[in-house]
């Protein structure tokens, strides 16, 4: 399984599954982050502890807890 | 003027109440504004609005109402404010939905549009924000949008007050048109099922408010209410059957089991699928990247990002204290003279004591600080404005994780370094209720712009110019350091528990129009002076006369009776001072000071400095007035030194300074903020906690500083 977070910096990937749960399953889901959507990892904060991902137009901060819920397609390159 | 002329009022004929809908930060507010000329808070970041407002304006002969709700983006009930939203919508009263969407990022947007659409209310689609569009090179064909979904959507902006008179009039047509139900289709799978639900409906001639489609889907996809609805209906027991049937089939179709994100899924395809029909996006290279990316490739490096946040905050207190204090000397130097010029109009001694010692001398010492506090308001302003708000939020989430804290905790919390009533309410954005009382708890660390008065006056006293600025800065950053551990104690002990997840839209940086940041800015200013004007003014006034009375006849005729033994006019003078002095040991609030003065003992606090902070309960700025009432009548210092500044300098010792600013910094917030702070909360016993923490805290803190202080000086 590869998670999100697996990414380095600038690397493009599509979503596989989310593994969250209850509302915050709902809030990513309604930022538009589903089986299919395409997602870029922008940047890191310090010591990785938050990421921020674009996903359309949307950029989220996610913390590494969250963001380790969104299992992603193996990366091709 | 129209005559009321029969059983209908044409006031209340002509009436449409509009409720403003849409996803966070797409300019909710500012239509508004834009539309109706009134005020809202305006925003570049998530958690604005916290609380719906209602605005009225006329258009033609009709009046509105317009309900400004907080955003949501999806129909569920994550934050409280999104809670709002969503009771809104389903319990109260409204004619008519105005969903705003942003046009640079419809397919987002329409995600609760979507939902929206399956309440069976009438609705006009605003597609706010089309100048920024224009400039990104996004085409969107408003009608042929409208003639897809059977919606009136209408291109409009906010900021160039673009189509504004087209969406009221898209909005007068709807309400007087009967309902059209909006066209929203799903998958086959899905369509099927409704389908049979709702067909099952119209053969019972079952009738509700909503459509019996949108009942099918909102049975499907379980929403609470619908199903709460039904449940009670005799045709429950067959529908159930029908329900889990059809629940199985759709799971099946999508190869998940979780509804919502099945519907999610749905929406999207069908969103996708009218967006490629409608919005035309010149291609751009792409190597190009955004401006917003370019400025985020600095402002939130992993490395640079936080000394630069850093730098902006020493900048903003540098200016704060530099600029600031120019202005300063000629306001304090005006009321000087203005106090003056009143006084020597008036003959009655206890009136001119009143006019210029109380009111003149209080309120001057609050409003010599405007300049400090418009500077403090703008950066403030900027920060919001620009976007860079939720940047700082997702470099400080890691840190502030370690603490206990919540990375969007510093929304709040920085908010609160302007007033702690605002930043309260917007502890709203956080969803769960023990990082929330968390936040609120803390936010009083924060030191408020009615802080900053005290802190100026003190370190203007102590401090070399140059350096002043530096010590404002330092004691902010105290403040939020303390706060800070504060947190992880309360933490460790009062809330303990799993932790709230962060996700947050970092918005798009947006250039404040200076229209927006002078207005800003002004507001809150004016409020400042208006409450030195009218609540500081009467605070003064009492602190005035508790300081003035009971006059003791004894000591005067003490005095009286070694005035005549002295010969030199230096002499008598000096004996009037003393005089003065006495007396106001023994007025009411010199009797209070007195009485309370062994408490603050430890703290190297006299009993003006202890009568001070207890005014300072009522509000903060009263701190500064009430000892420049104290200093101006118990002047016991030489004739020419007529400042404030001068008087603290003189009078405290540099050690009771430091332990009355550290005190000022920790201790209970103004009365007004405590009300909120409770209401917040939810429950007095909150603000029983509240007390006893700040209290003890400061009270610790401030007795360390002094012993330290003493050390080392
Ligand atoms: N360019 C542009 N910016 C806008 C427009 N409407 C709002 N904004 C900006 O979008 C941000 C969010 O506005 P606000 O009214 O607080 O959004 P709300 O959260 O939906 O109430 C602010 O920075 C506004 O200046 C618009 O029509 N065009
Ligand atoms: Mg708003």
């Amino acid at each position: 399984m590869n998670i999100l977070t697996n990414c380095p910096r600038g690397c493009e990937t599509t979503v596989k599954k989310l593994h969250a749960t209850g509302p915050l399953k709902q809030r990513l889901v309604s930022f538009g982050i589903i089986k299919g959507a395409t997602v870029t990892l922008m940047e890191y904060a310090p010591r990785k502890s938050t990421v921020e991902v674009k996903v359309g137009k949307t950029r989220l901060a996610l913390r590494k807890e969250e963001a380790d819920m969104i299992e992603v397609e193996d990366a091709a390159k | 003027m129209q005559q009321n002329s029969g059983p209908t009022c044409p006031v209340i004929a002509n009436h449409i109440k509009i409720a403003l809908v849409g996803q966070p930060n797409v300019g909710k507010s500012m239509l508004v504004n834009s539309i109706s000329n009134a005020h809202l808070h305006v925003g570049n970041f998530t958690g604005v609005t916290v609380e719906k407002t209602e605005v009225l304006f006329d258009y033609k002969d009709y009046h509105f109402t317009v309900v400004d709700l907080p955003g949501t983006y999806a129909f569920t009930n994550y934050t409280i404010e999104e809670r709002v939203t969503h009771d809104f919508l389903c319990n109260e009263e409204y004619d008519l939905v105005i969903n705003v969407v942003d046009s640079t990022n419809l397919e987002k947007n329409l995600q609760l549009t979507a939902e929206l659409m399956t309440m069976s209310k009438k609705m006009v689609l605003a597609l706010n924000m089309s100048d920024e569009a224009e400039k990104e090179g996004i085409e969107i064909n408003a009608p042929y949008l409208s003639q897809l979904i059977d919606l009136p959507a209408i291109a409009v902006s906010a900021v160039s007050k673009l189509g504004l008179d087209e969406l009221v009039e898209a909005v007068i047509k709807v309400h007087e048109a009967p309902l059209v139900e909006p066209k929203l289709i799903f998958s086959e799978a899905v369509e099927e099922e409704i389908g049979h639900i709702q067909g099952y409906l119209d053969r019972h001639r079952f009738k509700a408010a909503i459509s019996n489609r949108n009942i099918a889907v909102n049975l499907l996809q379980n929403e609470t209410k619908t199903y709460r609805v039904l449940h009670d209906n005799p045709l429950w027991t067959e529908l159930q059957p029908m329900l889990i049937e059809a629940d199985r089939h759709i799971e099946l179709h999508h190869d998940s089991e979780d509804i919502k994100e099945i519907f999610a899924e749905e929406y999207a395809a069908f969103n996708r699928g009218i967006i490629t029909e409608v919005v035309k996006e010149k291609k751009q290279s792409i190597v190009k990247k955004t401006m917003t990316e370019r400025i985020d490739s600095v402002l939130i490096h992993p490395f640079l990002g936080i000394p630069i946040f850093l730098f902006f905050m020493w900048s903003l207190f540098q200016l704060t204290f530099e600029i600031g204090s120019i202005p300063m000397e000629w306001i304090d130097a005006f009321f000087g003279w203005f106090g003056d010029l009143v006084g020597n109009t008036i003959a009655h001694e206890a009136t001119r004591s009143l006019i210029v010692d109380g009111i003149i001398a209080g309120v001057g010492a609050v409003v010599m600080f405007v300049p400090n506090i418009m500077i403090l308001f703008i950066g403030i302003a900027l920060l919001e404005a620009t976007g860079y708000m939720s940047r700082v939020a997702f470099l400080l989430d890691g840190f502030f994780h370690k603490f206990g804290l919540h990375g969007q905790s510093f929304i709040p919390l920085v908010t609160g370094f302007g007033c702690s009533i605002p930043a309260y309410m917007s502890a709203r954005i956080l969803k769960n209720d023990r990082d929330r009382l968390l936040t609120l708890f803390i936010i009083g660390f924060m030191s408020c712009g009615a802080r900053l008065p005290v802190y100026v006056l003190f370190a203007g006293a102590f401090f070399s110019e140059s350096a002043a600025g530096n010590i404002l800065f330092a004691i902010y950053i105290t403040g939020a350091v303390i706060g800070l551990f504060a947190a992880k104690i309360l933490k460790m002990t009062a809330f303990k528990g799993a932790d709230e997840p962060f996700v947050m839209e970092m918005p798009k940086y947006r250039l404040p129009s200076f229209k927006l940041i002078w207005h800003t800015v002004m507001t809150k200013t004016w409020m400042y002076l208006k409450k030195a004007g009218t609540f500081i003014a009467a605070a003064t006034v009492l602190v005035w006369f508790l300081s003035t009375y009971p006059h003791n006849e004894e000591l005067n005729s003490t005095y009286a009776v070694q005035v005549e033994q002295v010969q030199s006019d230096e002499e008598k003078s000096l004996l009037a001072n003393k005089l003065q002095v006495s007396q106001l040991e023994h007025s009411y609030l010199g009797s209070i000071g007195k009485f309370m003065e062994p408490a603050f003992e430890p703290l190297g606090f006299d009993w003006k400095m202890t009568v001070a902070l207890q005014a300072g309960l009522a509000a903060k700025e009263v701190v500064v007035s009430t000892l420049g009432v104290l200093y101006a009548i118990g002047d016991d210092v030489d004739e020419e030194s007529s400042s404030l500044v001068d008087a603290i300098s003189k009078n405290i010792p540099f050690a009771s300074g430091v332990a009355f600013i550290v005190f000022v910094m920790i201790y209970l917030p103004c009365l007004a903020a405590s009300v909120v702070f409770t209401r917040e909360a939810g429950g007095i016993k909150y603000f029983v906690y509240l007390f006893i923490f700040t209290t003890i805290t400061a009270y610790v803190l401030s007795f360390i500083a002094y012993r330290v202080t003493l050390l080392i000086t």
